[in-house]
């Protein structure tokens, strides 16, 4: 499965797709369980696409299933670049071949606005989870702010403020 | 003489990979230094060639290292230079994962995973509006993803296949009868 998507990842959009597989088709692991790790693979060092694949390998079958998800991702790929470089200089003729990139791209992202559309919803329902959002995506996302910088100031607040929370409820 | 340069591979990329927080971009500008500037493996010219040819392959933006080892070494330094990319930051998540999930349930564990999934949520928005703003559709971009989004909340069991080939023949379409956007 890793492979598939490996290979046909075009543009970014990939995320979306191993929610679509992990959580909707196969169940592999609850919703929680797969934010908690996109959140983790988006923070630490590495292709997104990769430390997500390593988290749910990890989880079905240990270093094997991590070592699976590694090969099958980056396998298909490897080959596809290398190919794409012989052929490169015959394909910078072909005119349509840059708006067909961009199409692809554009309805990859897509299968990322499910997740977006999901994920804010859930984590939304707490007036602090909204706030961390949108300081997140403006620092990053608007502002250009260095992601370290924005992490190192809303992750520590909105991990204070979810703890807080649940204490709260606790009692 | 090879192994040396085999060495030199290492060397740049497993640091990259340990410090690439937020994905392959976050180093693209110090991979295009050392890779020209420093060691002169390829020319500025070959890199920008070699980044618009990773970006069209599918798979992760930093197969660009791929190719950058694939001149510096053929085959071995591609796998070589893959692999020193990919693996240091690939181990370091697989030991966070470990640790990550044993202690699952606990409150302070819960606390983190509540207050990093807005954030986690906010960084995935943040590189959607990237990627699309770097595409050359314009507002046709974002009414393909949004299409395709609703499409597939729709008909969830949808391959997504059919709408990536979908959202490629409705540029390629527009192109060909000269819509002004693109």
């Amino acid at each position: 499965m890793f492979f598939r998507i490996g290979l046909l990842s075009f543009g970014g959009g990939v995320s979306g797709w191993v929610y679509r597989e992990v959580v909707v088709l196969r169940r592999w692991m609850d919703e929680d369980e797969f934010m908690s790790g996109l959140a983790l693979s988006q923070i630490l060092p590495g292709a997104n696409i990769t430390n997500l694949s390593i988290y749910v390998g990890q989880k079905l079958h240990g270093l094997a299933g991590a070592a699976a998800t590694f090969i099958g991702l980056l396998s298909g790929p490897f080959f596809a670049v290398l190919a794409l470089a012989g052929v490169y200089s015959a394909l910078k003729t072909v005119s349509y071949a840059e708006p067909a990139m961009d199409g692809v791209a554009a309805a990859a992202i897509g299968l990322l606005l499910i997740i977006v559309a999901r994920g804010a919803r859930r984590t939304t329902r707490s007036p602090q989870g909204l706030i961390a959002l949108l300081a997140t995506f403006i620092g990053v996302g608007l502002l250009h702010f260095s992601l370290l910088l924005v992490v190192a100031v809303v992750g520590p607040l909105s991990v204070i403020a979810a703890w807080r929370r649940n204490v709260a409820d606790a009692q | 003489m090879r192994n040396d340069s085999l060495l030199a591979l290492l060397a740049v990329f497993v640091p990259f990979s340990l410090v690439s927080i937020g994905g392959g971009t976050s180093v693209l500008a110090g991979i295009q230094h050392e890779a020209v500037d420093v060691h002169h493996w390829v020319t500025t010219r070959e890199f920008v060639d070699l980044f618009a040819i990773s970006r069209a392959a599918p798979g992760p933006g930093s197969m660009l290292t791929t190719l950058i080892g694939w001149h510096v070494g053929g085959f071995v330094g591609a796998l070589v230079a893959t692999f020193a990319l990919f693996l240091p930051s690939s181990m370091l998540c697989y030991g966070f994962a470990m640790v990550w999930r044993r202690y699952r349930g606990r409150r302070w564990h819960t606390a983190l995973e509540q207050g990093l999934a807005p954030i986690g949520i906010g960084l995935m928005m943040a590189g959607v509006v990237a990627i699309l703003r770097i595409s050359s559709g314009g507002i046709l971009s974002w009414t393909i993803a949004f299409g395709s989004a609703g499409l597939l909340s729709w008909r969830p069991k949808l391959h997504p296949l059919l709408l990536l080939l979908l959202g490629g023949g409705i540029f390629v379409a527009l192109r060909a009868v000269h819509w002004p956007v693109l």
